[in-house]
């Protein structure tokens, strides 16, 4: 679990944070913070796909369940099973 | 009582003098945009009332009077002149939805320069690509953004002033970055707006072509006078009015209702520079008490898949006109706005280049759910056979063609005087796209007549894409359609060949997918890429997208005799 919020923070932060002073936390807000944006969360569906060799259906990868890295981990494990 | 009235009284005593007497123009007069935007309010004995309510993230909120707006855009523009930037010299915004893209567009207009916003999500081909062909002398951007402009910075020698908002003296700066700090600045109360005049350059928006590198849409200070006449006539704006236009200004929506309309109207415009989630927006409105919204379908769609549980946490009550713009608004959307809201979305259509709506549906005029509508009183549509270029029957379908005249008309292809040209038959201007009128004058939508992707309301070059592609060291050619998608109307799908050595598999797929995120831009970004062994061409060799769009619509595919190896 915990290895997983740690790759996903640090995927976040070099892939899509263009301020590296921002701070970022497990809980911040990426879409709804518009730190990440509706197309680009593809690619981040698409990296934890790859990453963790998992298939998250369209109907699970929403905006809401995108939104924080601590939601997109609690995401992944439950597809880890 | 809606401002437009009659449609049919409008259209039949129409003219473009009913929007130059209101704001008191005469031709030949003097014309400034940032002038009427800010300064002409305020003479009208407004300045204390709030021409922006702005909201970012974290709860961060800020405030503007057109007293404001009028002495912070006077000090923008006095610090252009004392940089030397001169008159039609080209100054890029390249800003977040933050207070300086909206108050900075005004102060550059009133120095006389062009405006040449750009979207802050570019990476930095499609930032250097436009950049390159404006010549721009200057761009305004924040910290957040400055990696990506000084990546390219000296690769633009037209390039003289690089000038950060938000820089907080931590790092140093480098040659030809300066800072300024708008609401530190010290206010400069008088500044003499420059004399503009009707045909005076004043915004160049960039937009995306079938064949070749966007293209410069220029714009002049005269296209006021049809974008204050849509913004009465259209969304209706009235003098109590709260209005939320969610376009961003880095897209023509955002400047010609975003900035000018509103504040040329002296309404109160909300901005919000957050992401998009229902709750938020919902909360936007409820909280500002917006009367009127101006959004696009992706959004709305989005807002619909969120469902109608949501909608019940928040009084909405404030709503009063709703209008959406950017690509076709379906049918559903309609009905949906009109269950949910009690009103109904009312589409309008129009692009880069027509600078104002050109056919809409109007306040107090039925709407046919799906339809664009009928054409703006003063402008003259019809629907052209695409070969000969004559008016075709009512109800056969065809290229819609616009009688050129109206104000906000593009003026010109920036450099482009080939291509600018191309845009004309038959004395009519042919935006491009595809459509039919019924028997009742209104207008239906069928598609685009080339192969330019339209995923959100934002227009894609395929071949902008493919010729980013290719520079990835694995992609030996590419061709990039449009796929079909619920949210975005449509997304940017990849048919991919690879390099020998090269061999598909995920990593590679979401390492091309960021690739062309960051040289281009998100919207760009394939949302599907397919490795293909080859594509189809012509026996000359040129790939035949049409092919590939149909197999993902399920169409046809039509004459496939030119098709090698057919």
């Amino acid at each position: 679990m915990e290895e997983i919020r740690e790759v996903v923070l640090e995927y976040v932060k070099n892939e899509y944070m263009e301020d590296q002073d921002e701070e970022l936390t497990y809980d911040t807000a990426l879409i709804s913070g518009g730190f990440v944006d509706s197309f680009s969360m593809v690619s981040l569906k698409r990296f934890l796909e790859t990453r963790y060799k998992i298939s998250l259906p369209d109907n699970r990868a929403t905006p809401e369940a995108f939104d924080t890295v601590n939601k997109i981990t609690a995401l992944v494990q439950e597809f880890l099973g | 009582m809606h401002n437009i009235g009659s449609y049919n009284e409008r259209l039949n005593n129409f003219s473009w003098k009913i929007a130059e007497d209101e704001l008191g123009y005469k031709p030949g007069d003097v014309i400034n945009i940032g002038w009427y935007c800010s300064d002409r309010i305020c003479n009208m004995g407004k300045g204390e009332k709030l021409a922006l309510k702005w909201e970012g993230l974290g709860g961060k909120a800020k405030n503007y009077t057109y007293n404001d707006l009028r002495q912070l855009s006077n000090t923008i523009a006095d610090f252009l002149q004392k940089l030397g930037i001169k008159p039609e010299e080209r100054v890029c915004l390249f800003l977040d939805r933050i207070p300086e893209l909206y108050i900075g567009f005004v102060g550059i207009l009133k120095s006389g320069a062009i405006a040449q916003p750009l979207f802050s999500a570019f990476g930095e081909d499609s930032l250097h690509v436009r950049m390159e062909n404006s010549g721009a002398t200057a761009i305004i951007t924040q910290k957040k953004h400055l990696g990506k402009v000084r990546k390219i910075v000296a690769t633009l020698p037209n390039l003289k002033h690089v000038i950060i908002v938000d820089d907080n003296g931590k790092n140093p700066l480098q040659d030809k970055e300066v800072a300024f700090i708008m609401d530190e600045a010290k206010r400069v109360e008088v500044f003499e707006s420059f004399p503009t005049k009707a045909e005076s350059p004043s915004v160049l928006h960039y937009t995306s072509g079938t064949t070749g590198m966007p293209k410069g849409v220029k714009h002049v200070h005269y296209s006021l006078i049809s974008q204050y006449l849509s913004s009465k006539w259209v969304l209706d704006l009235q003098d109590d009015d709260i209005y939320w236009c969610t376009a961003d200004p880095g897209w023509v929506t955002g400047t010609s209702y975003g900035i000018i309309g509103a504040w040329a109207c002296g309404v109160t415009q909300c901005v919000n520079d957050i992401g998009f989630s229902a709750d938020a927006w919902y909360a936007f409105i409820q909280k500002h008490k917006i009367t009127v919204w101006y959004s696009a379908p992706t959004a709305i769609r989005s807002l619909m898949k969120a469902g109608e549980e949501v909608i019940k946490n928040y009084d909405l009550s404030s709503l009063r006109h709703l209008a959406s713009v950017g690509e076709p608004l379906n049918a559903e959307a309609v009905i949906w706005g009109e269950k949910v809201f009690g009103l109904p979305f009312h589409d309008s259509y129009w692009q880069t280049e027509t600078g104002s709506i050109m056919i809409s549906n109007y306040p107090g005029m039925k709407i046919k759910p799906g339809s664009m509508g009928k054409p703006f009183p003063g402008i003259t549509a019809t629907i052209l056979d695409p070969d000969t270029y004559e008016p075709v029957p009512t109800g056969q379908a065809g290229l819609i063609g616009i009688k050129p005249g109206w104000p906000s008309m593009m003026r010109m292809y920036w450099n482009n005087q080939e291509i600018y040209d191309a845009k004309f038959k038959n004395g009519w201007y042919i935006p491009g796209d595809r459509s039919y009128i019924d028997g009742d004058g209104y207008y239906w939508f069928i598609g685009r007549d080339d192969d330019i992707i339209n995923t959100g309301g934002h227009l894609v070059s395929p071949f902008e894409v493919e010729s980013a592609l290719i520079e990835h060291p694995a992609v030996a050619e590419s061709a990039v359609v449009a796929k079909p998608d619920f949210v975005n109307m449509e997304v940017v799908k990849a048919f991919v060949c690879l390099k020998p050595g090269f061999i598909a598999s995920p990593e590679l797929d979401l390492e091309i997918m960021n690739f062309i995120r960051k040289r281009l831009s998100p919207l760009a970004m394939p949302q599907e890429i397919e490795f293909v062994p080859s594509l189809p061409k012509t026996r000359s060799g040129k790939i035949m997208r049409r092919i590939l769009k149909a197999q993902e619509w399920g169409e046809e595919i039509g004459d496939t005799s030119s098709l090698e190896d057919d």
